[in-house]
């Protein structure tokens, strides 16, 4: 049976190339980079260059500014805790939005309980922050405003830089969570006004167990984990190598494949929206139509549930995800898909593909071809399926 | 994460469809929770002579409604009260645990129907 993986958002393959650079470091290079003989030098000199083409993938000044961490959840616990007992002199106040990473709005949740004051933002129809309003809730009293460049379920794209103008304005820290975006689309910290930005090696094609903590010089936070004082005190722990490595060269390889990536996918996505919303009835994109993430395609289909149509696909051989209860821990739609309006009916009919390397013509041909059918048989089964759509 | 046999249901669901002269017709669930269910039954000589679904749901929701059917079909309007939740995903090989609870309501399904069954004859009276 054919097997079409479009689930990246949940993981990815690990680039050849990627693993090819890592091998070394697990049996031949394995020395501690705090050590000072030739074995620590080589771990060392592996670590800087890693820094480095991390650094340059999202345009940051030096790569001193770059802090290894465990992924994207750490690296997001790490800027927003990092930042918020660090300022509290200055302020209580947070801001981030209602469609963030569990990752932030768990940890915002949590400093709320400690005190902190925090502000979710609104966002419209498509997912895009309201600016307006941030303009409003920003006070002298915020420390940190923590927005996402894109989101992955949705895959809107954040105007990241006009947020951070805001929050910059008020003398607010400016965090971006760029664990969907990074290696994707093109990220310039310094010209759109970024602090902190968290990165995830898995998101670009690189292992899993590493990321990364963008931090501007002069940006003050206090670590999470303490201990060694590795990364400079921030991120205390025996650097993970390999890992680091290779999330080096999962970077180095974005920055040059990008574009042409990029360019690639965005027609994959546009003309399987394109197919679904022409030959389904009552079927939906959810998130903007253009300012999306190049991998991104989100459906909704009325008057059936996304646990069946991943079932139904699976069958197919084609993974994908989607934002209903039934596919979720807590047994809660997305809460994305609920901040943009979305009844909870509607979201448990959610189906999210987010397409990688592998995926071509012939898979959007194959996937399109199998939904109309798939789609049918469960509204046939469905009693919210009004009679005309049953034939 | 499925039972094979959940997933056979999946695929095949039994004594799918409505009933347009059915004797009882439950409803439970509620879209808002992802899950919604229909079930008829037919009854002739205090027997569930014909039994039909019709369910928005996921995976486990489809799965035990074409198994409540299987399980009541040609029952007593006793024994097919007697049916619990238990009963049908045991019949299932089990269901996950988080699914036991909201996925699970084939058997109200098929007493509600009953009830409406019950109902409707002790109106006629």
């Amino acid at each position: 049976m054919r097997r079409v993986y479009m689930d990246h958002t949940a993981g990815m393959p690990v680039d050849e190339r990627v693993l090819e650079a890592m091998i070394p470091y697990f049996t031949q290079n394995y020395g501690n980079p705090s050590s000072i003989h030739s074995f620590g030098n080589e771990a060392r000199s592996a670590i800087d260059e890693a820094r480095n083409m991390v650094s340059e993938l999202i345009g940051a000044e030096k790569k001193e500014e770059i802090t290894f961490t465990s992924g994207g959840t750490e690296s997001n616990n790490l800027a927003i805790k990092g930042v918020a007992y660090r300022n509290k002199e200055k302020g209580n106040h947070i801001i981030t939005s209602s469609i963030e990473h569990m990752s932030v709005i768990n940890t915002c949740k949590h400093l709320g309980k400690q005190g902190f004051k925090i502000t979710y933002i609104p966002v419209d129809k498509y997912g895009i922050v309201d600016i307006e309003n941030l303009r409003k809730e920003v006070t002298d009293k915020t420390i940190l405003v923590s927005i996402m460049y894109a989101n992955g379920e949705i895959g809107t794209i954040e105007p990241v830089k006009e947020i951070g103008e805001v929050a910059h304005s008020k003398g607010a820290f400016f965090h971006v969570d760029a664990v969907a975006a990074a290696g994707q689309i093109p990220i310039d910290v310094q010209h759109e006004n970024i602090d902190l930005l968290s990165l995830s090696s898995n998101d670009m094609y690189g292992p899993r167990g590493i990321g990364a903590l963008y931090r501007k010089t002069g940006t003050h936070i206090l670590p999470t984990i303490h201990g060694g004082g590795q990364e400079r005190g921030l991120r205390s722990g025996t650097e993970n190598l390999s890992g680091i490595v290779g999330m080096g060269k999962a970077a180095e390889i974005a920055n040059t494949e990008m574009k042409t990536e990029a360019e690639r996918l965005s027609e994959l996505r546009n003309a399987f929206i394109k197919r679904i919303l022409d030959s389904i009835p009552e079927s939906y994109l959810n998130g903007h139509p253009t300012k999306r993430l190049p991998n991104n395609v989100n459906f909704r289909f009325r008057y059936i549930e996304g646990e069946s149509l991943i079932l139904s696909l699976d069958m197919e051989g084609v993974a994908c995800s989607s934002g209903s209860a039934c596919t979720s821990k807590t047994l809660e739609p997305s809460h994305v898909l609920l901040a943009i309006g979305i009844a909870h009916e509607e979201a448990h009919g959610s189906l999210l593909f987010t397409l990688g390397k592998q995926n071509t013509k012939e898979d959007i041909k194959y996937v399109s071809g199998l939904l109309p059918n798939i789609v049918k048989r469960l509204r046939a089964i469905s009693p919210l399926t009004p009679k005309e759509l049953v034939t | 994460m499925y039972s094979e046999k959940v997933m056979e249901h999946f695929r095949n669901p039994r004594n799918m469809g409505e009933m347009p002269d059915a004797d009882g017709i439950g409803t439970v669930g509620n879209p808002v929770c992802g899950d919604l269910m229909t079930i008829y039954i037919k009854v002739k000589d205090n027997k569930i002579a014909d039994i039909k679904f019709k369910t928005f749901g996921c995976g486990a929701a489809i799965a035990t409604s074409s198994m409540i059917t299987e399980l009541a079909k040609g029952k007593t309007i006793e024994e097919a009260l007697k049916i619990t939740r238990g009963d049908v995903a045991g019949s299932l090989g089990g269901l996950p645990s988080i699914k036991m609870h909201c996925s699970n309501l084939a058997a109200d399904g098929l007493h509600a129907a009953i009830e409406d069954y019950l109902k409707k004859k002790e109106a006629e009276k």
